[in-house]
């Protein structure tokens, strides 16, 4: 057989295949679009509708999302989210980042120490909110004696409206900045050595090396890590309704607090749908960015 | 001047020594909070209800009790909530590897990589647009409160996760085995199912493991689909022991009785958490 005759069957041969391969991928379809992306379009679909569960549904476009904008309670809910966002990303960031350069360095018991650090991370959310509640407790907790023994004054913690929402990033941070640490050591772990040779040959200090070498060549993970913090902190939900419910009062309820008592107290299922819809378009502007730098940074 | 040479050799040792020092307790600072917490979560489900209230707290359980233990296994079901949890995430693991195994090999080969941008939009996707369709889905089919719902409602965290890990995995197999059982005439499927499947099972093993404890871990589809006789252990834990009584004590260990089976699981897949916490999973919330 010549080379091209091989090679015609070899096409043919692979187009027949690829129609195969292709059937292996539809049992998985059939459940995404069940469980996903139906959904998807039934919230969509939805959110156009005045409908509580056990009434009957009546048509009325556009109107759940107009109402929206004069909500104070879900505006509200909007700004908390922003601000529990901002603080829940860049915190972590900074102290992921800090121990990722520790961990990047070689010491005794690194492996087990490194273990421990990342535990928080996979640790149920809910259980871990809990014990967060417990230490909080202003009169027995155990935070405020932490606090006693340095000479501060005890704290209100979650039980301040002012304090609810930094409280809750506390956990937040305790939970998550593992999550940071592993992303940024990757990015450490592939760090090329030439720069910092010649770097340290010009007489660099460490601050600089840090400075003009490590940061803006870990930069693309920091982005990574950045924009996936964003999306968790913006759909927290676990922690917050544990500790807070939303409170006191409505001083930490979120986007998805505000949504969940929509839908599951107060069944406005059309209402609810037209947060969500709102909600998603939200992260997905966020969405679009991480694509966007996955592209970029090639990594993965 | 007559100083510096018996300095000199002093003065490099003593700052190497700070220097040590400086990074062991950078060490500390940053490992400590983390062990901590989970230190005072099993102190304060080994001591009895008295201590755990005590200001200033007691730290050491003196003596030791397992009460607490005993407590939520006898008054508070928590064996049952335990078993829930296992079908529940269970099923929803196995149903997942299930569809995702070949659905992985099937975008690995014919490298649609677009599906993964689905994965993805979903891990961004707020739980609470899948939970309010399927809610009503269920209320139609009368199907709330059963675990067979869970099970459903679960897949749409295990699913993504399996299929992202499982293509992943397929792509790094080297393709000349399954190509010369092709030339030798075995067909697509025996070669998954002979070649391609043995040799992933590293790969299956993280998937199920992470798939698992994602479903473990959520509160929200259980809190909302879910009774009093179908409750998965994270939801138990949060209306049991909060609502119906507030004792910290069982609080505590029902709380160590949920992240324990999660911990442990974690050991065994320590280096492919970053991939399975970053990109596959649809967490709840």
């Amino acid at each position: 057989m010549s080379t091209a005759a091989v090679a015609r069957v070899r096409t043919g041969f692979l187009v027949r295949r690829r129609r195969r391969y292709t059937l292996f991928i539809v049992p998985a379809l059939v459940v995404v679009g069940a469980v996903i992306v139906f959904p998807w379009l039934f919230t969509l679909w939805m959110s156009a509708f005045d409908w509580k569960i056990g009434t009957v549904a009546h048509f009325v476009g556009f109107e759940n999302y107009t109402k929206l904008v004069t909500n104070q309670r879900f505006i509200e809910s909007v700004v908390h989210t922003f601000y529990f966002t901002l603080l829940a990303v860049v915190a972590p960031l900074i102290l992921g980042t800090i121990a990722a350069l520790i961990f990047h360095r070689e010491f005794p018991f690194r492996g087990v120490l490194r273990g421990v650090f990342v535990m928080p991370m996979m640790a149920t959310p809910v259980a871990v909110a809990l014990v967060w509640t417990m230490m909080f407790h202003p009169q027995q907790g155990v935070l405020n004696y932490l606090l006693s023994l340095v000479g501060l004054p005890p704290s209100l913690w979650v039980y301040s409206p002012q304090l609810a929402i930094p409280s809750l990033v506390l956990v937040e941070v305790w939970h998550w900045t593992p999550l940071v640490m592993l992303i940024v050591l990757g990015g450490l772990a592939v760090l090329p050595v030439e720069p910092y040779e010649s770097a340290r040959l010009d007489g660099a200090s460490e601050w600089q090396l840090f400075r003009y070498i490590t940061l803006p060549l870990v930069a693309p993970f920091l982005v990574v890590a950045a924009v996936i913090r964003t999306i968790d902190a913006l759909k927290t939900f676990d922690t917050i309704y544990v500790i807070t419910g939303g409170g006191p009062g409505t001083a930490s309820e979120t986007i998805n607090l505000y949504l969940y008592l929509q839908a599951f107290a107060f069944y406005n299922i059309g209402n609810a749908s037209a947060v969500v819809v709102v909600f998603f378009v939200i992260v997905l502007a966020l969405a679009l960015v991480l694509l966007h730098v996955r592209e970029k940074t090639r990594w993965s | 001047m007559e100083l510096t040479p018996t300095a000199r050799p002093f003065r490099p040792r003593a700052r190497r020594w700070l220097r040590r020092a400086g990074f062991w307790l950078s060490v500390v600072v940053i490992v400590s909070p983390a062990i901590l917490v989970f230190l005072w979560m099993l102190s304060l489900s080994l001591k009895n209800e008295i201590d755990n209230i005590a200001y200033p707290p007691v730290f050491i359980p003196d003596p030791p009790t397992f009460a607490n233990f005993v407590q939520v296994f006898e008054q508070n079901n928590i064996g049952r909530y335990f078993w829930n949890s296992i079908v529940v995430s269970g099923g929803a693991t196995l149903i997942a590897l299930l569809v995702g195994i070949p659905a992985g090999f099937g975008i690995a080969r014919t490298g649609a990589k677009r599906l993964t941008v689905l994965i993805l939009i979903a891990r961004m996707t707020p739980a609470l647009s899948y939970l309010i369709p399927l809610y009503a889905v269920f209320q139609f089919l009368h199907l709330n409160n059963t675990l067979t719902a869970l099970v459903v409602t679960h897949l749409v965290i295990t699913v993504p996760i399996v299929v992202y890990i499982m293509a992943g995995h397929f792509e790094t197999l080297p393709k000349e085995l399954e190509e010369a059982a092709l030339i030798d005439g075995g067909s697509v499927w025996t070669t998954f199912r002979y070649i391609a499947l043995p040799l992933a099972r590293p790969g299956i093993v993280v998937g199920a493991i992470l798939a698992f404890i994602f479903s473990w871990n959520n509160f929200i589809f259980g809190a909302v689909l879910s009774n009093r006789e179908t409750r998965t252990l994270p939801v138990a834990v949060y209306n049991v022991l909060t609502f119906e009584q507030l004792a910290w004590g069982p609080l505590a260990a029902a709380a160590i009785i949920v992240t324990l089976p999660v911990l442990f699981l974690t050991i065994f897949i320590q280096k492919e958490i970053v991939a399975g916490m970053t990109q596959g999973s649809v967490k709840g919330g």
